[in-house]
């Protein structure tokens, strides 16, 4: 067989498998895809997963195909003798194509990236000047909730509720958080899995993620920063509950923490308490 | 001895030998070092500690940093590196001692030595016994992680061993690997007998152990709880353990510096006549990558570190927050080193692997320059694409596109490899020898490496996988997957020359087959626990993640007794069923490979000249004129 004939085998197989891997990527394996839809960027980063793995496959094909045709066609048969192979040195139109290829995946890579991360920021920390700020849903205004990150646990600020402090969390549905991520002591991440938000908790730092909370939810939190001895016991669960039940949830918090509340010191976007312990 | 002042005098001999500068007096002189630092000095210097956070009672980080100090000073002076700079000052001329290089025997082991074949197995040595004190870590923690819930040590035990197996693996196995191969390759591949500064070379290792020694310590200290990253403020709030990771990793970003440095000298200044750039072996151009990036990079390490030295012991607070510091100094520092640190952990590997491959696959290597370019490519672009660690963290909302682009565009580079890689396999007479096998999952295993770098680069993909299994089964598909694969088909290739034996050929093909299912079988479901929520150095996770949790354990264990394979196999191939290795058992027509086995003490009768071909391979067998043979089977 000569060089085109390779090529083709290996250009047809490559087209088979694609047939047969990219559907079963987008539509089996693709609504599957973390974070599940829990909430508007959420969905948003199963879609962004799902585009990742749909452009990565028939990357991945290739090579895969390649190499296992070559190992089957391309080995030596009599190992006994040595043999050497034709002294080709490289094909310019080859790298040529490779890298034209190569480039335009990478470019849209960056530029899909790029476009949806600044749609709605994708749940991600964006520090205390954030540029992606998504639009809350008609005829509601954004809940700005503090988490406040300490070693080894999180605590939640409700500064249009009276400045309570509540240690779970529960979130009305339909609405845009904007959570306010700071640290009293280490550095901490503030993960809620089923929201599709991570955005590290530095002291003295304000990192704001925005998220839109749709119907009804249980989502985990974990701190995703390694933040000493109990890191690994530092999680927390929360709930997007309808806006009514939300209501009386913050009220009765107002009303039971209202003497914790008093000595708190004043709603700040960060704090630097003196520390109590060096935890390690 | 190693002494300078052998001028007059025959060496000692027999136990006499303790008696002069070697590792034994090393170790003494290190010991007594400790404690002038730590007991005689450091314990009388009051006021230490902490700006912000109070100390723990007895704890004084300035005592345990000067015993570190004098400690390693100790040790290589006990060594003989005092020697040379001593005599000089005491006005006698410069020599390069001759017992530095050509003294012979075991013993030229544990000395200072010259001798760039003898370093190399040093470091081979080195590195070899904290990759497998570091893989025990490794099973310790998925000991650990059998069950959601602590079973078998405490959550700082953990971290400890956490942190221990990333400092001694990314601090001492991986960023050393070139240490057995570059020392030992670079100056037979392009003709030279000798490095550039054959102290410094020596310098490296022995400065490499000091620092691994002081990791070892930090168990006595309540261990360290940051993992290999080091993050403050959380370092400053640590225990005396964290010293010992300062003092670590500060020995291991010196010797890469000096080492990097000592290549690219020689590299640049030493190639044999004949030897120009275009027909530098290419596993020499990802040494110079390597080897520039080491330069560059390890020194913004050194900084940091005497930074959080400095909140330790001196109350700056560069770090802490409270103080006026920023915890994303540290952040942005480290990772500025660190970044550039995976390309030194992924160049040798893609050095060695394309080395080999026109050796088994018979035919020269496929786009020379494109590899070429590919990894000064590779090299160039990472130091700009460091904040991609720092995605989430609240770095500059703005930069964030910039850095997914920059991280993106590095698969430009890294696709000129595999592009290299394949097209050298396009038409071979490809052999399965094991270390071809190594090669080939090299490729496998970084493919996959690579496929799940373009998630952790997609901002709004990393905000779930960003912290989470998922990284972690990233890199060890990279780095694991990609470099010690690389490592395992650089000894099997090249231990008939180094150490003139053959290892067992079915031996290593069981190694490779249970080494190479046992990792895939590992590191694979990581991704798995990551995309479904459990976050790394955790030392609980939820109930429903223990079944992937247990089965990635016991495919860890086995990857554990694969390990046990290649040291049964090199123990047996030594020991018990030696064959001397031939001259050239592999047909390879690199120049390595022309020289006797074992290699001379000085390498070369003369220096040779190159002739304008590193991979010769189809060239003398194709008559001119004549097209290439197409011998049966339809492989040519």
């Amino acid at each position: 067989m000569d060089g085109k004939a390779h090529f083709r085998n290996v250009a047809l197989l490559w087209l088979v498998a694609n047939v047969i891997m990219v559907p079963l990527v987008v539509f089996v394996f693709g609504p599957g895809l973390p974070p599940g839809k829990g909430s508007v960027e959420a969905a948003g980063q199963v879609t962004d997963n799902t585009v990742l793995l749909a452009v990565a496959t028939p990357v991945a094909l290739a090579v895969l195909v390649y190499m296992a045709y070559a190992l089957w066609a391309f080995r030596e048969r009599n190992p006994e003798v040595i043999v050497d192979g034709p002294p080709i040195r490289g094909d310019a139109s080859v790298q040529f194509w490779w890298l034209v290829v190569t480039t335009t995946l990478v470019l849209f890579l960056a530029g899909y990236g790029t476009v949806r991360l600044l749609a709605d920021g994708s749940g991600a920390g964006q520090g205390p000047n954030p540029i992606a700020i998504p639009s809350p849903p008609k005829g509601t205004t954004v809940l700005p909730v503090q988490v406040i990150a300490q070693q080894w646990e999180f605590t939640y600020r409700f500064p249009t509720y009276g400045g309570v402090e509540t240690s779970n969390l529960e979130l009305p549905e339909n609405t845009l958080i904007e959570f306010n991520v700071t640290s009293l002591d280490v550095i901490h991440s503030f993960w809620a899995y089923e929201l599709g938000v991570k955005a590290d908790a530095n002291p003295g730092v304000n990192n704001i993620a925005y998220v839109t909370t749709k119907g009804p939810l249980t989502f985990h939190v974990r701190c995703a920063e390694l933040c000493g001895v109990w890191h690994g016991y530092m999680f927390n669960s929360g709930e997007v509950v309808p806006r009514a039940q939300f209501a009386a949830w913050i009220t009765q918090q107002r009303v039971q923490y209202a003497p914790a509340t008093r000595t708190l010191p004043p709603y700040s976007k960060t704090y630097f308490p003196q520390p109590l312990r060096r935890g390690g | 001895m190693s002494t300078i002042a052998v001028s007059s005098g025959a060496p000692r001999t027999g136990w006499r030998k303790l008696l002069g500068f070697n590792m034994l007096t090393g170790i003494i002189f290190g010991v007594a070092g400790w404690f002038i630092g730590y007991s005689a000095i450091g314990l009388h210097i009051h006021g230490a500690g902490l700006a912000y956070y109070s100390t723990e009672a007895g704890q004084n980080d300035i005592a345990i940093m000067l015993g570190y100090l004098l400690g390693v000073v100790g040790f290589l002076v006990g060594l003989g590196f005092g020697n040379y700079p001593f005599r000089r000052m005491l006005g006698h001329p410069p020599s390069l001692a001759e017992h530095e290089s050509e003294e012979e025997g075991l013993f030229r082991y544990f000395t200072l030595s010259t001798d760039h074949k003898v370093v190399a197995k040093q470091y081979m040595i080195g590195i070899g016994v904290f990759f497998f004190v570091g893989g025990l870590n490794a099973m310790l923690i998925r000991t650990e992680l059998l069950q959601p819930n602590v079973h078998v040590f405490g959550a700082n035990q953990y971290l400890t061993l956490v942190g221990m197996h990333g400092s001694m693996m990314m601090g001492i196995m991986t960023s050393g690997i070139l240490g057995p191969f570059a020392n030992w390759l670079v100056p037979l591949m392009i003709g030279t007998r000798r490095m550039a500064f054959p102290r410094i070379e020596a310098f490296t290792f022995w400065l490499l152990m000091a620092g691994s020694v002081i990791l070892i310590t930090t168990i006595f200290f309540g261990g360290f709880q940051t993992g290999w990253t080091g993050y403050q403020p959380l370092g400053s709030q640590g225990t005396a353990g964290y010293d010992a990771y300062i003092g670590f990793f500060a020995c291991v970003g010196l010797s890469m510096t000096l080492f990097g440095f000592n290549l690219v000298a020689t590299i640049v200044t030493m190639r044999a006549p004949g030897m120009t750039w275009s027909r530098l072996p290419i596993f020499v151009w990802a040494t110079l990558g390597t080897a520039v990036l080491m330069l560059l990079a390890a020194p913004m390490l050194i900084a940091a570190l005497l930074m959080a030295a400095m909140d330790r012991t001196v109350q700056t607070a560069f770090f802490i927050p409270a103080a006026g510091g920023s915890s994303y100094l540290f952040q942005n520092m480290f990772w500025f080193f660190g970044h550039p640190e995976v390309y030194i952990l992924a160049l040798p590997g893609f050095g060695i692997v394309l080395e080999l491959l026109p050796v088994f696959a018979r035919k020269p290597l496929w786009g020379y320059r494109l590899a070429v370019a590919g990894m000064l490519g590779i090299a160039f672009l990472s130091f700009f694409v460091w904040q991609h660690h720092l995605f989430v963290s609240g770095m500059n909302a703005d930069l964030r596109p910039f850095y997914m682009l920059s991280t993106e565009l590095i698969s430009l580079p890294t696709g000129f490899i595999f592009l290299c890689f394949m097209g050298t396999l396009w038409r071979g007479r490809i052999r399965f020898t094991v270390p071809m096998l190594f090669c080939l999952a090299w490729a496998f295993n970084f493919l996959w490496g690579g496929i799940s770098g373009v998630f952790n680069s997609d901002v709004p993909s990393d905000t779930t996988t960003h912290g989470s299994f998922f990284v972690m089964a990233h890199f060890h598909y990279t780095i694991m997957g990609g470099l010690v694969f690389a490592f395992f088909a650089g000894i099997y290739y090249w231990v008939p020359k180094m150490y003139g034996f053959n290892l067992n050929e079915r031996l290593g093909k069981i190694h490779f087959w249970t080494m190479f299912i046992a990792f895939n079988s590992t590191f694979a479901p990581l991704f798995a626990l990551g995309f479904m929520g459990m976050p790394r150095r955790v030392v609980t996770y939820a109930a429903n993640l223990q079944a992937l949790n247990v089965w990635v354990s016991i495919s860890a264990y086995v990857l554990g007794l694969s390990m046990l394979v290649f040291l049964f196999n090199v123990v047996w191939s030594l020991a018990f069923k030696r064959e001397p290795a031939a001259v050239n058992p592999w047909h390879s027509k690199s120049s390595e490979w022309q020289l006797p086995t074992p290699v001379p003490l000085h390498d070369f009768d003369r220096i040779p000249v190159f002739d304008p071909d590193p991979y010769p391979y189809g060239v003398d067998q194709v008559p001119a004129g004549a097209p290439a043979a197409a011998p049966a089977g339809g492989a040519a």
